[in-house]
């Protein structure tokens, strides 16, 4: 332990405790960027390298190649590398870069057909293996799904199921092992495993010492997996290179046994920044090389790749891993966790350009340094690959040491897990209201009979009473489904890895969502203040409307119609909490759709609002394109008001505005977007995605991809390569609204 | 007492009428007939919505939080604001008791006796001097530029902080003597804050078709950087200091 000692001690010499650690030993930093380092010619030139493989990747359908021999596990592959010596922290997937691996416990078609789609055959013992001896994920929950449920899932009220995917949105504690070495890692294991005393044999209790069995296991094959690329992870990192790598490895062992839908990396610039600050003071490492650790760093998070079907790319477009990386943030003693490290991860932004991942998300608070702010706040304009999230409005909920899974979902780091549940589409829902449950595409009867509307106009009482008692119906349908998958996901596919980097006992929670929130507020305002006529079809099924006269809009400030809005958030939640879940896991919901609000929009009728069938939804809690219309300030303060209390797993706004709307210098542009977020954040924003950009720009793309490989957008808590995106994604962003100048 | 005026719309979140973040209020009929007005459908005094004051002030008090991070406050613009002189005087004395910074963009165009009263309530003035130039000023807006230059030279008198702004219309606007002449008339003035030197765009044309009217303008390009350059060359050599 001999490095520890130069660090200031505490409980965590005693406990895991990567906390206590980081509070003890971290600086904050309060001065602005001019210390950053530009990128070294190793960098550029290993880049260059990975730059024309993503070149090619583009060109090859999207795949670059695929192993289709071999089951991917932390162990499975020989080291990949870039360039070997050139690179300074090291470990692919697999042994080639962008060479994706196949992870069959999911569920095997889906490898099958992701394999089938680029144009490669899976590998015939595999295929044996799965199909006949080793039963999947997948396999499991159809076993136990219910005929409702298929039925729910295939008409798309509920859906983006992790029904035949890996769940993800469990983030490892990561910096463990750097911090403590696996070796002690694996000893605490053995003593939670022990401290598992079965006299009163209950299921769960069998069920944890399994897991915890197969935590110890994943932690020896780390150790093994870092041996083969010359490293000993057994031991506590002695210094900066061997706290990024080790952290990486850790990482890297996760992403290799896991296909998860986010696996997000938590909050590792803070941590790292200990390490580096003490070798630089030493004289160990100058300036320039810390900054190449983490440009090598982030180019290996940059690479990460699943293989994942067509389907799945177009529900979450342009190949997303969501490796969300908190930065800043309040300490709960009131100093800020903004550290040089905090600076030189977004400078990776300005040394490599501008890239969707590793998802870079700052933790605003009014208190954070006016440096660091401004600093974000140029990054943003320049690189539009940033999101922000309200540290002052989640640290009551979790503390100071949290990070978020995927988009917007806050959880303690070691601590704590959610079962992913995707979302249920409640324009859908409503509409199933109004047709006595049945879909308005179909026309099959999906939910349970009742009455269907039938009058002319629709009545907004009748209407309200109707959706009420059938978000209950769906509320417990979504659960119960919930409960199906991740009971499987446990016995099917666990995350052993993941797990191991967790605390003995993890609170978990049941994240729900719903998508479809602003054409739903919208509709019930029409109908509520406007008149609404129904027009139906030769089966008595509502298939459009007709609206008489103009209704308050969602997006525009105005509470006849916001708090609608904030009503339909309240009742989902409380119509969740009336079930229960596996493993006694805490329901949650969020407001968030990724990319999928396209998606949804096509599997969904016209609705009251005056929503075509087929048109999109807007994504997240983002009023509907082109209705905000008193400017974005009015837009910004509509999302504000959902509750974040009654929708726990995030609320995702996306905005747009072209740089001269901000200002017409690049210091008064700055100002502007710090206090547009000093603002929205004190009016309890939770998140806001930051684009900057012409929707020229994006026109362009859309003809000539081959000019803007880099190019980036914020769509819904995380960001794309716009190039990657489907042609319907990319038509659906451009026509987002923009806020311009007026 | 809340006065009702006639408000062509808002916009929240403004950025370039005023310090910070502004609450912008456009309100309906303007005097001039500025043939690339941008915003053709303010020109009639009768189109619009009609608010009262207290309305508005509601509105404008959610976004408090902006204002304060910003420095910010709300932009009266038009159309012409001084067409609704007691409106826009109620809407201002509130605004100051609520503490709000308030600022006024006008093309200046205004009677003397109509505005002693208001000017109190006002931080700072955008002011819009479409052409130095009378004749060409008649020509351009249909109204002389008399009445703009006496405002300027009045602020001036009275110490009152305006912004000069002046639209870059390739041909008709940015000729050197008139810039020459533009620059020494800003120079006498010993209130100017900031001049920003603005590129003519066509984006305006739209709502003159929309309303049925033929764009006057159909003839003329869009300013570049380099009209703008040239402008403002031509100003900093005459002795003005420009902002942006």
């Amino acid at each position: 332990m001999q490095n520890t000692t130069k660090f200031k001690q505490g409980k965590w010499n005693d406990e895991i405790n990567v906390r206590n650690f980081i509070q003890l030993n971290y600086l904050p930093y309060l001065g602005d960027s001019s210390f950053l380092e530009k990128e070294t010619k190793s960098t550029k030139k290993i880049w260059e390298e990975v730059r024309n493989l993503t070149k090619e990747e583009a060109k090859n359908n999207g795949t670059l190649d695929i192993d289709t021999k071999t089951i991917s596990t932390i162990i499975s592959h020989k080291p990949g590398y870039i360039d070997k010596g050139s690179e300074k922290i090291v470990g692919l997937q697999t042994d080639a870069p962008l060479k994706r691996a196949v992870m069959p416990y999911g569920g095997i078609k889906v490898v099958e057909k992701a394999c089938d789609a680029y144009g490669y055959e899976l590998d015939e013992q595999i295929r044996t293996i799965f199909n006949n001896y080793r039963k999947t994920h997948n396999d499991g929950v159809f076993d136990a799904y219910t005929p409702d449920m298929i039925a729910a899932r295939k008409a798309g009220i509920i859906t983006g199921l992790p029904d035949a995917y890996g769940r993800g949105r469990i983030i490892g504690d990561y910096r463990r092992v750097p911090l403590f070495g696996v070796d002690r890692l694996i000893e605490d294991k053995i003593q939670q495993k022990l401290s598992l005393v079965i006299d009163d044999i209950r299921d769960e209790t069998i069920q944890l010492k399994e897991e915890i069995a197969e935590q110890i296991k994943s932690l020896k094959e780390l150790k093994e997996m870092a041996k083969s690329y010359g490293y000993d992870v057994s031991k506590p990192a002695t210094n900066a290179f061997e706290a990024i790598q080790w952290l990486y490895f850790a990482y890297l062992a996760a992403i290799k046994e896991q296909n998860g839908a986010a696996m997000s990396l938590g909050r590792v610039s803070t941590f790292l920044d200990i390490y580096i600050e003490r070798d630089i003071k030493e004289g160990l490492i100058t300036e320039q090389e810390a900054q190449e650790l983490v440009d090598h760093f982030v180019i290996k998070l940059r690479m990460v790749r699943f293989l994942r079907t067509p389907e799945y790319n177009e529900l979450f477009s342009g190949d997303p891993t969501w490796i969300t990386e908190c930065i800043g943030g309040m300490g709960l003693d009131g100093r800020p966790l903004v550290t040089k490290t905090s600076y030189r991860v977004l400078n990776t932004l300005y040394n490599l350009g501008a890239a969707p991942e590793p998802n870079l998300t700052i933790m605003w608070s009014e208190r954070l340094p006016k440096n660091f702010k401004d600093f974000s706040a140029k990054v943003s304009i320049d690189t539009s690959s940033i999101q922000y999230e309200n540290d002052d409005l989640m640290r009551e909920h979790w503390g100071d040491d949290y990070g978020i899974a995927c988009c917007v979902s806050a959880m303690k780091l070691g601590k704590q897990m959610q079962f992913f549940g995707a979302r249920c589409n409640l324009g859908k829902a409503l509409l199933y209201a109004i047709n006595g449950g049945r879909d308005e595409i179909t026309g099959m009867q999906v939910g349970p009979k009742f009455e269907s509307i039938t009058s002319e106009y629709l009545d907004y009482d009748e209407v309200m009473a109707k959706f009420s008692s059938f978000s209950n119906w769906l509320a417990k349908l979504y659960v119960n489904t919930l409960n199906v998958i991740h009971y499987m996901h446990d016995k099917y596919a666990y995350e052993s890895l993941q797990m191991a980097l967790h605390d003995r006992d993890v609170k978990r929670t049941m994240a729900c969502g719903i998508a479809g929130l602003s054409v739903c507020a919208d509709s019930l305002s029409a109908i509520k203040h406007a008149k609404v006529k129904v027009i139906r079809n030769e089966q008595g099924l509502a298939v459009d409307f007709e609206i008489e006269g103009d209704y308050p809009m969602y997006g525009n400030n105005d509470d006849a119609v916001d708090k609608i809005a904030i009503q339909i958030v309240k009742d989902f939640m409380a119509a969740l909490n009336k079930n229960s879940t596996y493993r006694k896991s805490i329901l949650t919901q969020s407001i968030l759709t990724i990319t999928s609000n396209v998606v949804y929009g096509k599997k969904t009728g016209s609705t009251p609002d005056g929503r075509k069938k087929g048109e999109p939804f807007a994504p997240g809690a983002n009023p509907m394109h082109g209705r905000d219309k008193k400017g974005a300030l009015a837009s910004l303060s509509s999302v504000a008001k959902l509750p974040y209390n009654h929708s726990l797993d995030g609320i995702s706004y996306t905005f747009s505005i072209t740089p001269s709307a901000l200002g017409k210098t690049a210091d008064e542009r700055v100002n502007i977007l710090t206090s547009l977020l000093d603002g929205y954040f004190a009016s309890e924003g939770h998140h806001i995605n930051i684009n900057v950009f012409e929707k020229e720009t994006l026109l362009d793309a859309m003809d000539h991809p081959e000019k803007y490989p880099q190019l980036t957008v914020r769509v819904s808590g995380y960001a794309v390569n716009f190039v990657k995106l489907t042609r319907e994604q990319q038509i659906d962003v451009v026509n987002r609204t923009f806020h311009s100048a007026v | 007492m809340s006065v009702k005026g006639r408000v062509h719309s808002v916009e929240t979140f403004g950025t370039l009428d005023g310090p910070g973040i502004r609450y912008v209020i456009f309100l309906q009929g303007c005097p001039l007939k500025c043939k690339y007005c941008h915003n053709r459908d303010t020109w009639s005094v009768c189109g619009g919505t009609e608010m009262s004051t207290d309305e508005l002030i509601v509105d404008i008090e959610k976004y408090e939080n902006f204002f304060a991070s910003s420095g910010g406050g709300v932009t009266i613009s038009g159309g012409e604001p001084f067409l609704q002189p007691e409106f826009l005087k109620d809407l201002l004395r509130k605004l100051k008791n609520a503490g709000i910074h308030t600022c006024i963009d006008t093309s200046g165009y205004v009677n003397m006796s109509t505005i002693e009263d208001i000017i109190d309530y006002v931080d700072l003035f955008l002011l819009d001097i479409k052409h130095i130039d009378n004749d060409k000023h008649i020509e351009l807006t249909g109204v002389s530029n008399l009445k703009t230059l006496e405002f300027a030279k009045y602020l001036s008198a009275r110490n009152i902080p305006v912004w000069i702004r002046h639209v870059v219309v390739p041909t008709i606007t940015d000729s050197k003597i008139d810039i020459i002449n533009l620059a020494e008339f800003i120079i006498t003035l010993k209130n100017v804050e900031r001049v920003d030197i603005l590129p003519y765009h066509s984006t305006g044309k739209v709502k003159w078709e929309q309303l049925g009217f033929e764009y006057p303008f159909n003839h003329i390009r869009d300013a570049e950087k380099n009209d703008v350059l040239n402008v403002k060359r031509i100003m900093s050599e005459t002795g003005v200091k420009i902002n942006t």
